[in-house]
């Protein structure tokens, strides 16, 4: 069973710089060859004042700020399916940026008799300034591993 | 393809697809690095097969990030207002993915700088000759209409 008592809690908010480097590496590996998330010149042009974050990237310097959530909540990651991601932008991100990630359980629920528990995690990142910058909304199952037939 | 453009697009317009992408053991290991995702279950066949699987699978997050890539490729990212998905089936390695948009519905919207033009666009990942693995919608806010629309 997943701790109920960790809803409505988080680990402390962590502050990270959103790097150029990794912002290139994460547009090639999806196959970009050049254009504003991955060339400097190109992000200038089209008046970004660095490279900006894609879509989806602030997930992974979520996931990065709070390692230990999941597990310290009682779930193995080796049975956990991610079943919903949102994202909220209030405004884009560009390498260089300060952020601070403040993750909180917001829910955590069972169904199928228990087969299946869910945890739904919502973190708020700001900037610097501390105005918002984007909301991630985060939704994992977790299967309750079958009990080994073969040695039961 | 440089034709397509978002801002006369109607309800039902589809946004030309991205290249068929191919879920190689590669594209794994690197996504999880680029990503952050170090989940075994993505990039050890050892560690998927203990937790019950047939072989790795991919992250869910690259299939969303692929359809990010498709938004992103039609409008600017500073547009994009939000967007989501859920993740219905598993993608296995090896698969060849499709990622796909269509136009859901266009909208005048109270923005920060006054009435603005939204579109709700449905997107759709499905591995080619078997299920949709996801399906969400992202909310971008649209160039205003300069002139009479030709």
């Amino acid at each position: 069973m997943i701790d109920r008592s960790a809803v409505g809690t988080g680990p402390e908010p962590v502050t990270v710089t959103v790097e150029r480097g990794r912002l290139q590496f994460f547009g090639r590996v999806l196959g970009a060859t050049g254009g504003v998330f991955v060339d400097p010149a190109a992000a200038r042009a089209a008046g970004h004042p660095d490279l900006p974050v894609p879509p989806t990237f602030l997930f992974g310097l979520d996931i990065e700020s709070a390692p230990d959530l999941l597990s310290a909540i009682g779930v193995d990651l080796s049975h956990v399916l991610h079943v919903e991601q949102g994202f909220t932008y209030h405004r884009t991100v560009h390498a260089g940026d300060r952020l601070t990630f403040a993750p909180v359980i917001t829910d955590v629920y069972s169904r199928q008799g228990g087969a299946l528990e869910f945890v739904v995690r919502d973190t708020s990142v700001t900037d610097a300034a501390g105005e918002p910058v984007a909301e991630l909304h985060q939704v994992i199952a977790v299967r309750r591993p079958v009990p080994d037939k073969e040695s039961a | 393809m440089t034709e397509f453009r978002l801002s006369t697009a109607e309800v039902g317009t589809e946004l030309p697809e991205l290249p068929e992408q191919h879920i190689t053991r590669t594209l794994l290991a690197l996504f999880a690095g680029a990503s952050g995702d170090h989940n075994p279950i993505h990039i050890d066949s050892d560690a998927a097969r203990a937790a019950g699987l047939d072989d790795v699978i991919a992250h869910g997050m690259l299939s969303m990030a692929l359809l990010g890539r498709l938004l992103t490729t039609w409008v600017p990212v500073g547009d994009l207002l939000s967007f989501r998905v859920r993740f219905s089936a598993p993608t296995p390695v090896h698969a060849r993915l499709r990622c796909t948009g269509v136009v859901k519905a266009v909208e005048e919207a109270a923005g920060p700088h006054g009435a603005e033009r939204r579109a709700r666009l449905g997107v759709t990942v499905r591995i080619v000759d078997g299920p949709p693995t996801v399906r969400g919608d992202a909310l971008v806010r649209l160039p205003e209409l300069h002139g009479a629309p030709s």
